[in-house]
């Protein structure tokens, strides 16, 4: 609240005062631009947006240099044992994804809820140790997990992440483990920050907190449930860190739990007798980069347009 | 109190267990003897079961002390670049109004969605060209590209909030515009502290780009390092628990140390 006040207050009076400002300004243009925003520019172009975009050219030539159109997406997507990979990790992905969605999201919302329900003491505690694996590094996550679900200490019987139908399932819900925190301090953003007078209102009609919730709290939520969910797309489809530190480049058993990431990561390397290849990884990325996009857009024209509609 | 205030306590005590459960399991159990690890798991090392055989080991066949330092040159030195550039970018983004700025703006702001990762292939080859392959500059540098964005992008809001009379001031007292700009870093503090964290973390935990970009002993950093260890010594649990307790407890106690700045940060990323 205070922050729009500074902010009105800062519009109206940079707006009583911007032509002087501006005839001075654009007398010494060029230097103090060029300072102030030329190292960080030159920064991201050189070390973010060059190599996207040399990435995605690369993928166009084979790895002797000659230019090859499309052929590298045809051969990727059309070659027996390269296009299965391919679908095999796509498909992987959004499994991988799905769990997220559906286990990451209740409980974070969940989470959130009961941290705002009135008169909760020790909360920011709370908050904070739901937190503390979301600080680790993936590499850390897979590693504990995989000596808890060590069939050698006892904790279970079967190995979860040794059999081709659980490998993908845990492995994600290792990483929800991670995670959950960040839909969680999302949520509960958005929970505080609810007009006590909207409650005090649901409170009067005779609502209880079950209906104050869900008729009232969660249609303010839905939004950033489309937010969270972008993240963890774009997240989900770039990981690599938790399988390659568990399962190896291989992403095994029987490439079971195989990613884009691994994927990505063996068709540029190379593993066992397979030379990598930077072209092929190249269009690896650029394949990974496109359902990235796809995955986003699809949010900003489909799902966000839904939910403002049902705003007013 | 009443049993019904009790549930919510309960639900969160119960997820507290399961979030911090196992951590606390792997840090106990990393000063045990073998015996003790597999026998009795939950049981917090005793006199009779205190054994640090696993350090001993991590240190002996690992140069931990060197990755550790790695790790921290890289981390502090490109989050002290991303603020610096960052912020820099951000005022004058912020305070002038050029022909541009628009498009800039959203230029920056691209690098927010767009994985970095995916360029892999071009940042290879970019480093092998510029000679800074297993160096630690090539990674601060990418690391430096990848937090800008998100720093531009909430400090211009924040730079915006700066009263205009402040500066204005400033300059009718003769200042120039670089004393303007380091009069008004001050005042977006907490903007800058959100990012500073926000930072942080994915630059120390991170496993690929040691991995494809500076995998030499030399400038191993305690992520690339703890996993390449983990890989040698599958089987010296003592060895495993201890290399996940070094590379865990650091940044574990960092957060708990600075946990209200790092929630309220995300949160006020959140409400923007």
């Amino acid at each position: 609240m205070t922050q729009t006040q500074t902010s009105e207050a800062a519009t109206t009076a940079s707006g009583a005062e911007t032509p002087p400002r501006r005839t001075r300004e654009r007398r010494r243009f060029p230097v103090q631009l060029l300072v102030f925003l030329g190292p960080a520019v030159v920064v991201y172009t050189v070390f973010m947006i060059y190599p996207l975009v040399d990435s995605m050219r690369l993928s166009l030539y084979d790895d002797a240099g000659a230019f090859v159109g499309l052929g590298n997406f045809v051969h990727l997507l059309t070659d027996d044992l390269l296009s299965a990979r391919f679908w095999n990790a796509v498909w992987n992905n959004l499994v991988f994804f799905a769990v997220h969605l559906l286990v990451q999201n209740p409980i974070g919302l969940l989470l959130a809820a009961l941290l705002t329900s009135s008169r909760l003491p020790g909360r920011a505690t709370y908050r904070a140790l739901v937190f503390v694996p979301t600080t680790l590094s993936v590499v850390i996550v897979g590693f504990v997990w995989q000596l808890i679900l060590n069939p050698v200490w006892g904790f279970v019987e079967t190995p979860l992440l040794g059999q081709s139908s659980t490998a993908l399932i845990t492995l994600a819900l290792m990483s929800v483990w991670q995670y959950v925190g960040i839909p969680m301090i999302l949520f509960y953003a958005v929970l505080v920050s609810i007009p006590e007078d909207f409650l005090e209102a649901a409170r009067i009609d005779g609502a209880n907190a079950w209906q104050t919730f869900w008729r009232v709290k969660f249609p303010l939520v839905l939004p950033t449930v489309g937010i969270v969910s972008v993240i963890t797309y774009v997240a989900n489809m770039n990981a690599f860190d938790l399988i390659y530190a568990v399962k190896g480049a291989l992403a095994g058993p029987n490439f079971a739990s195989d990613i884009m990431g691994t994927l990505f990561f063996r068709t540029f390397f190379g593993f066992q007798l397979e030379r990598g290849s930077s072209t092929m990884g190249a269009t690896v990325a650029t394949l990974m980069f496109l359902l990235i996009l796809a995955g986003v857009l699809l949010y900003f024209f489909g799902y966000q347009r839904r939910v403002k509609s049902y705003e007013f | 109190m009443r049993i019904r205030d009790l549930v919510p306590h309960a639900i969160l005590l119960l997820y507290v267990v399961i979030a911090c459960g196992p951590l606390l399991m792997i840090i106990m159990n990393s000063l045990k003897s073998r015996q003790a690890i597999f026998g009795e798991p939950f049981a917090p090392p005793t006199l009779g079961t205190f054994d640090v055989s696993g350090y001993a080991t991590v240190f002996a066949r690992a140069r931990f002390e060197l990755y550790f330092f790695n790790s921290f040159v890289v981390t502090v030195v490109s989050v002290f670049l991303v603020l610096l550039l960052g912020s820099m970018a951000a005022f004058a983004l912020a305070e002038y109004r050029f022909r541009g700025a628009t498009v800039l703006a959203l230029y920056l702001a691209l690098g927010i969605m767009i994985p970095i990762r995916l360029g892999s292939v071009g940042i290879l080859d970019l480093l092998v060209s510029l000679n800074l392959v297993n160096s630690l500059t090539g990674l601060i540098l990418i690391y430096t590209a990848m937090g800008l964005p998100l720093a531009v992008f909430v400090l211009t809001s924040f730079f915006k909030q700066v009263p205009t009379e402040l500066k204005d001031a400033a300059r009718v007292d003769g200042a120039g515009e670089y004393r303007v700009y380091s009069l008004a870093v001050p005042l977006v503090r907490p903007g800058m502290a959100a990012i500073a964290i926000y930072t942080m973390l994915p630059i120390w935990n991170d496993l690929w780009f040691p991995l494809i970009v500076a995998p030499d002993e030399s400038v191993r950093t305690v992520t690339l390092g703890a996993q390449q260890f983990l890989g040698q010594f599958v089987t010296d649990w003592n060895a495993v628990l201890a290399v996940l307790t070094l590379a865990m407890v650091p940044m574990m106690a960092l957060y708990l140390i600075f946990s209200k700045q790092f929630v309220r940060g995300l949160m006020g990323g959140a409400l923007k």
